[in-house]
């Protein structure tokens, strides 16, 4: 199932005017800010399809921006994102994109600072529900239905032991776990769906982990 | 989980609750809350409607000076005159239009299902409420009724414009709102579900062509649309009548409708009014 909430349906709370091309792209852009661990300085965003045809009617740049920015979707300075990313000297370019995608709202956000980078796709299903479809070139597939951990890492022998061993000690099942790696020693991802939210201070550990170069949870 | 609006319906009649009282449980039991979290969450989402149609009557006015205005309009003349179709169907007309106002203007609104359709759930229930006099409570679960079919809506089919059309969105929220009514008229489960597939049945092909990709023209006035029929399949369904094709059909005769739909008229703009001579000329006055 798409949706387990009814506050997907009735909610939520927002700065409008689009509840997928303004509070989902608030979402997206959010996601990508978490992902990225730190405060972006430049993105490049490309649109496709309704994102790309009603952007600037609709609001999504400045929404993706606010998102950006950390703004959550009912915060006041929502629609004066862009001239607060602006005066932070953020840098972001939107690409309006002919390519053919699954769904109509889609994104893709390149997003990153003097030091690190992250790429995403994240898809506006439609009441501000949004899923993030692939990260850092791996196609992600998330039931949504369950608090998710997205963890970055080096592939080395460990690496995986030393964030279930966390898991395990705080007592947080997992309901569902995969693991890609780009290449043998390579970048790799680690997703993770687990039954509880997981606390900020379980997080500072997993920081800690040995071989984790980035991680993030996705609430559901 | 109840995945249909049959199994909905089953649970209420065969444990003899309310179709609220199904959701409400069920996001219980999902997000591990308890009744008192959730009754609190969904009273907060009322709190911002209830606000934005007090600033809607107040009068204001979108960026583009496109829309607004037009709920005070239509209070004024409620006062002065006698309306046609009556105080309660275009007092809900007024304040559905008044609560997409407010979000063209940028204001604060409660999606539901969506910003461009956000209007038709609260419009209805704040004129109903007039006549029925609900208590607090029943107020909260008319949301939680119009969240239960909105529920179905989205995880068969569609509720957004891109995706849909505006049958997804306006469709589905007039819908949302004719299911609430007849539960807080006092009539049972099935005839919230004829409501709902009544008023879907009257909004299948309806596109989502926004003039200039702004959500103004045509949004505010269909969600006026999508109230008044909301009401109006209401007290059909009290009434007694059904609908031959059952809601979980029409919910799926809408989905293959949206999949045929193209492109253009799909919240991109490029199709339908918005590709009028006047919506060609509005497009070029606001972004040149």
């Amino acid at each position: 199932m798409k949706y387990n909430s009814v506050f997907d349906i009735i909610g939520p709370v927002m700065i409008g005017p689009s509840s997928s091309h303004t509070a989902g792209a608030a979402r997206i852009g959010k996601a990508a800010r978490n992902l990225l661990g730190e405060e972006p300085t430049w993105a490049k965003i490309h649109l496709y399809e309704s994102f790309a045809k009603t952007h600037k009617g609709h609001g999504t740049d400045f929404a993706l921006a606010g998102g950006l920015l950390g703004f959550e979707t009912d915060d006041p300075r929502m629609d004066q994102s862009l001239e607060i990313a602006k005066s932070k000297h953020m840098d972001i370019t939107f690409m309006e994109d002919t390519a053919a995608v699954d769904h109509p709202n889609t994104a893709r956000l390149i997003v990153g600072n003097d030091h690190t980078q992250v790429e995403l796709v994240g898809v506006s299903i439609g009441g501000g529900k949004v899923e993030i479809t692939e990260l850092n070139g791996f196609e992600l597939r998330l039931s949504g239905n369950h608090p998710a951990l997205l963890v970055m890492h080096n592939d080395r022998f460990g690496a995986i032991a030393s964030v279930t061993t966390i898991l395990a000690k705080h007592e947080i099942n997992i309901g569902h776990m995969e693991v890609n790696r780009k290449d043998v020693g390579d970048a790799a991802l680690m997703v993770i769906e687990v039954d509880q939210n997981i606390q900020e201070i379980i997080m500072r550990e997993l920081r800690e982990a040995a071989h984790i170069t980035n991680i993030c949870t996705i609430i559901s | 989980m109840f995945r249909t609006v049959a199994e909905l319906v089953e649970i209420a009649e065969k444990e003899n609750i309310f179709i609220s009282e199904v959701m409400i449980r069920q996001e219980m039991d999902v997000k591990e809350k308890t009744r008192e979290e959730v009754m609190a969450e969904m009273e907060k989402n009322l709190e911002v409607m209830e606000n934005a149609i007090e600033e809607s009557l107040q009068g204001v006015k979108s960026v583009t000076g496109l829309t607004g205005g037009d709920a005070v309009l239509i209070q004024n003349y409620m006062k002065e005159k006698t309306p046609l179709s009556g105080q309660l169907l275009l007092d809900a007309v007024s304040k559905a239009m008044g609560t997409n106002e407010v979000n063209a203007a940028m204001g604060t609104i409660c999606a539901t299902p969506t910003a461009g359709s956000a209007g038709c759930v609260p419009g209805t229930l704040f004129a109903v409420k007039n006549q029925l006099n609900p208590t607090r409570e029943q107020m909260i679960r008319y949301l939680f009724t119009a969240g239960a079919f909105g529920f179905v809506v989205a995880n068969n089919a569609f509720i957004s414009g891109a995706a849909g059309g505006c049958q997804a969105e306006v469709g589905s929220a007039g819908a949302m709102a004719a299911a609430a009514i007849v539960e807080m008229a006092g009539g049972t489960a099935q005839q919230s579900a004829d409501a709902f597939a009544m008023t879907l049945k009257n909004m299948l092909g309806l596109v989502c062509d926004p003039v200039a990709g702004l959500v103004e023209v045509p949004c505010v006035k269909r969600n006026a649309g999508g109230s008044a029929l909301a009401i109006v399949s209401a007290d059909m369904a009290l009434a007694g009548v059904t609908s031959r094709i059952p809601c979980d059909e029409v919910i799926g005769a809408m989905y293959r409708i949206g999949k045929t739909m193209p492109s253009a008229l799909r919240e991109t703009g490029e199709g339908g009014l918005a590709d009028t001579p006047t919506g060609r000329w509005l497009k070029e006055k606001i972004f040149g």
